[in-house]
């Protein structure tokens, strides 16, 4: 399976996206730039973490009118997945692939830490390899990281199931202790209505390998691959 | 057409948590200015447009606005009338 991977100026995460699905996963990927107008056949698409045009106005919200941004707006309308982590999901609801939106984190500070995450949702096309409210360790490096929505956006991600992971502590409760970044409802990922853009904070690239503290990532790739080769 | 200068005032949204203002107030408060009630901190983006008049420059920066430079989720814009640049 094709993996797309795109560059904008900015991104820093792309690198560790390419490796996790060439080394660890074993599939093919590519790099796609900002400026290319073309997804190169790639099944699944990553918007990978960084500071894309150097979150200039607002975190992602240049990005998102970059020339590939069209594509993969098509790609995501078409049912095509897409996984946007850290600066890539800042990206995708920008682009109004995700409601909400990513506010400064609410100490004002970057958190750059490992955190710990439950899933929520093990019934997703990324989540499918995980069990429903099992912690999971990754890392988190933002400045902007506050999930915020309207309480009826928030109401209808609950009621929906598509709030995916949260952020809890060891024993997987839902604390504010647990939560790194003021986010509304410990929230840390979130999925589409039609369940194929998924949005999250952490880093399952960066946490692929026990060597790097933690392969609890490696998963979300399989899952992808699990549910769209089927 | 005609050159025009119009300004935007982008706030965070009313009644959303606001933690920049927030510290804001806070140090202003410490450095003595205790009669501070609420801070808020926003950006202020000056646009030179071309358009035929006043009017039309106003009603394209505020489709700027609501495309680009404010978030519908998380912030307020308002825009000055347009000068002659």
């Amino acid at each position: 399976m094709k993996f797309g991977i795109v560059t904008f100026p900015g991104s820093n995460c792309d690198y560790d996206a390419f490796q996790a699905v060439t080394d660890i996963l074993g599939e093919e990927a590519t790099y796609l730039w900002h400026k290319d107008h073309d997804l190169q056949g790639s099944e699944v698409i990553i918007l990978p973490g960084g500071f894309s045009y150097g979150d200039y106005l607002r975190a992602g919200a240049i990005a998102r009118f970059s020339p590939i941004m069209q594509e993969v707006a098509a790609h995501a309308k078409a049912g095509g997945p897409v996984l946007g982590i850290c600066n890539g999901f800042q990206i995708a609801c920008e682009a109004g692939l995700l409601p909400g939106a990513l506010m400064r984190n609410l100490h004002l500070q970057f958190v750059s830490a490992e955190v710990r995450i439950r899933v929520e949702n093990s019934d997703t096309m990324f989540t499918n390899l995980y069990d429903r409210g099992e912690i999971l360790r990754m890392p988190v490096a933002h400045g902007d990281g506050r999930y915020v929505a309207p309480a009826g956006v928030l109401e209808e991600l609950e009621a929906e199931g598509r709030i995916v992971f949260r952020y809890a502590d060891g024993n997987g409760s839902i604390s504010a202790d647990a939560n790194p970044n003021g986010s509304e409802r410990n929230i840390a990922g979130i999925i589409s209505e039609g369940g194929n853009v998924l949005g999250m904070m952490p880093h399952p690239e960066r946490a692929c390998s026990a060597l790097l503290g933690s392969s609890d990532g490696v998963r979300l790739l399989e899952s992808i691959l699990a549910r769209v080769a089927a | 057409m005609a050159k025009f200068r119009i300004a935007v005032h982008i706030t965070p949204r009313k009644g959303l948590l606001d933690p920049q203002g927030n510290a804001v107030r806070d140090a202003l408060h410490t450095l003595g200015f205790k009669a501070v009630r609420d801070v808020h901190v926003g950006r202020y983006i000056i646009v030179e447009t071309d358009a035929y008049d006043a009017l039309t420059a106003e009603d394209t920066v505020t489709d700027m606005c609501a495309k680009l430079l404010a978030n519908p989720v998380t912030e307020d814009f308002e825009i000055e009338s347009a000068v002659p640049a």
